[in-house]
């Protein structure tokens, strides 16, 4: 989704300083957003697709925001980006399709987003997928033993 | 396109396992979804818990008076995996411009699936219908009115994906030659007349089918924005229900703010700064379109937040005019490029007076553009050389 700046002098668009100016407003947002985490321990997630935002002014703010001690990369459904930002506990997360096409970028301000977490389900069949291979290889083993003696 | 049982009675959240999506995936899958469907980032978990049990429904995929861009706008929407995860999670029963099946083997699909999900089925149409002379358009030999009427009967919604479907659209434009008119129009003409004549020997189970009361989504555009396509069947997957609609049957979800109340341009029409050409210095300088034709202020859409061509743009960011493609009658509209009121109003005043007394001025303003609109499509003016020059 990010615009290069030669691409823009090419095509005469104005950047977001003169335009809406809501960077400043999401700085607040995730301010608050901040404070209510660690009076209330509430997340919050702000999706940045449902705010009208001029050209550059994503890259503004992403821009402001930095990148921190965390970078993760997720491969589900496509690549993923989880990086927390400057500011502990504020999360820039970027979905992309396999197209490698932005689907949906959020900012989420908590300790941990859920989605690095692993998911008890995924452990679950995890389990079982071990279990599988551990028994294939008692059998495999069992197997071997049973031709030594054989010989 | 399957019509195997077991595949249907899954549920999605059993689907996505046994194509070994992980939970992880899942929840990646549901964070875009409901950004796309415009729903706060807090109902992701009820989205998840929603679709996780959803089953998939029959989808049955009408295609009249069109020229195909709708279907073109979803299938060659930017979303890939995220479309096909719908696609995958919907029965897509008959769409004869994507089936494998043709002639008569189509036209069975379409009466098994009726047969089978009677009451159940969602119907979704793109293109007009004609009535003036019913060999205009037809399908192996039935009229569009025909097939129409014979589908919707069984259907448990119907959403008119498209301009065309939602309005009449093109077909409808003045002197409509073919006596084209949307669904609603239909369901308003017809939807008490008898279906005798045109049901089929092969569909038994047709009891109970009235045209009348059935839920009608509009979802206009020309052509729609694809995720709007997406998000609308998406919610029907997700809750059972249509989503919320405005009084023309759009969901509030995307056309519940005109494009110009979520233009970023739109602090310049707040101090009164137009492009007056397509050249001039505002025009360079990226200023509002309205005096250009811009129908921003009477069109409803989610373009300004949503955006086109991998959420690259939308047409007032690349410098042309919004042309009200989503509205009613927007192709009699009285020029695109014409200014819906702009020159004898003072804009700048007639915001503050809105900001002091409340909305009634910029209502007074919407009543006028409004009116003006109304007056060009009795007229039915059009557009000149001169209008695309502006001189």
């Amino acid at each position: 989704m990010s615009t290069s700046s030669s691409v823009l002098d090419s095509f005469n668009i104005q950047t977001s300083h003169d335009l809406t100016w809501n960077v400043l407003p999401l700085l607040h947002q995730v301010k608050h957003a901040m404070d209510n985490l660690l009076e209330n321990n509430t997340n919050e997630i702000i999706d940045l697709r449902s705010i009208p935002l001029a050209p550059g002014e994503e890259d503004n703010l992403l821009k402001i925001l930095g990148q921190g001690e965390v970078k993760a990369q997720l491969n589900a459904l496509g690549p993923s980006e989880i990086i927390e930002t400057q500011y502990n506990g504020v999360w820039l997360i970027t979905h992309y399709n396999d197209e490698n096409e932005i689907v949906s970028r959020h900012i989420e301000v908590t300790y941990m987003p859920e989605i690095l977490l692993s998911q008890m389900q995924d452990i679950r069949s995890s389990s079982q997928r071990l279990s599988e291979k551990l028994s294939e290889s008692q059998t495999d083993n069992s197997t071997d033993n049973g031709q030594n003696e054989k010989h | 396109m399957t019509n195997n049982k077991n595949l249907k009675d899954r549920t999605l959240g059993e689907a996505m396992q046994d194509h070994g999506i992980s939970r992880r995936s899942f929840l990646k899958f549901c964070a875009a979804t409901a950004s796309m469907m415009a729903l706060p980032p807090s109902m992701i978990p009820a989205i998840a818990r929603a679709l996780e049990t959803a089953k998939k429904p029959s989808v049955i995929w009408l295609s009249f008076q069109e020229c195909t861009g709708c279907t073109e706008s979803l299938t060659r929407s930017h979303n890939a995996t995220l479309e096909n995860l719908i696609f995958d999670s919907i029965s897509l029963d008959y769409h004869h411009t994507l089936q494998a099946a043709s002639g008569e083997a189509a036209e069975e699909a379409r009466e098994e699936a009726m047969q089978e999900n009677w009451g159940e089925y969602l119907l979704v149409v793109d293109g007009s219908i004609p009535t003036k002379d019913m060999g205009y358009s037809t399908i192996a030999g039935m009229s569009n009115l025909d097939m129409f009427l014979q589908t919707a009967a069984g259907a448990a919604a119907i959403i008119s994906v498209g301009t065309c479907a939602a309005f009449g659209g093109i077909p409808h434009a003045h002197p409509n030659p073919t006596g084209a008119y949307s669904v609603y129009d239909i369901i308003k003409m017809y939807g008490n007349a008898s279906l005798d004549g045109i049901s089929s020997a092969s569909i038994s189970n047709t009891s109970g089918g009235s045209v009348a009361d059935k839920p009608i989504i509009t979802v206009p555009g020309c052509p729609p924005i694809p995720v709007v396509i997406t998000g609308v069947l998406t919610h029907y997957l997700t809750f059972g229900t249509i989503p919320e609609l405005d009084h023309l049957g759009r969901p509030k979800a995307f056309y519940g703010q005109s494009i110009h109340d979520r233009c970023y341009r739109r602090p310049f029409y707040d101090k009164g700064l137009f492009a007056e050409t397509f050249d001039d210095e505002g025009a360079k300088k990226g200023w509002c379109l309205y005096k250009l034709g811009c129908k921003g202020p009477t069109t409803y859409n989610a373009c300004a937040t949503t955006k086109w061509n991998n959420g690259t743009s939308f047409p007032i960011e690349s410098g042309h005019p919004c042309l009200g493609c989503s509205e009613p009658d927007f192709w009699d509209g009285g020029g695109f490029y014409k200014a819906l009121s702009v020159p004898t109003i003072d804009i700048p005043s007639t915001v503050v007076y809105a900001a002091a007394g409340g909305a009634a001025a910029g209502v007074a303003l919407g009543a006028l553009n409004k009116n003006k609109k109304s007056n060009a499509i009795r007229q039915h003016t059009k557009t000149t050389i001169d209008d695309l020059e502006k001189e």
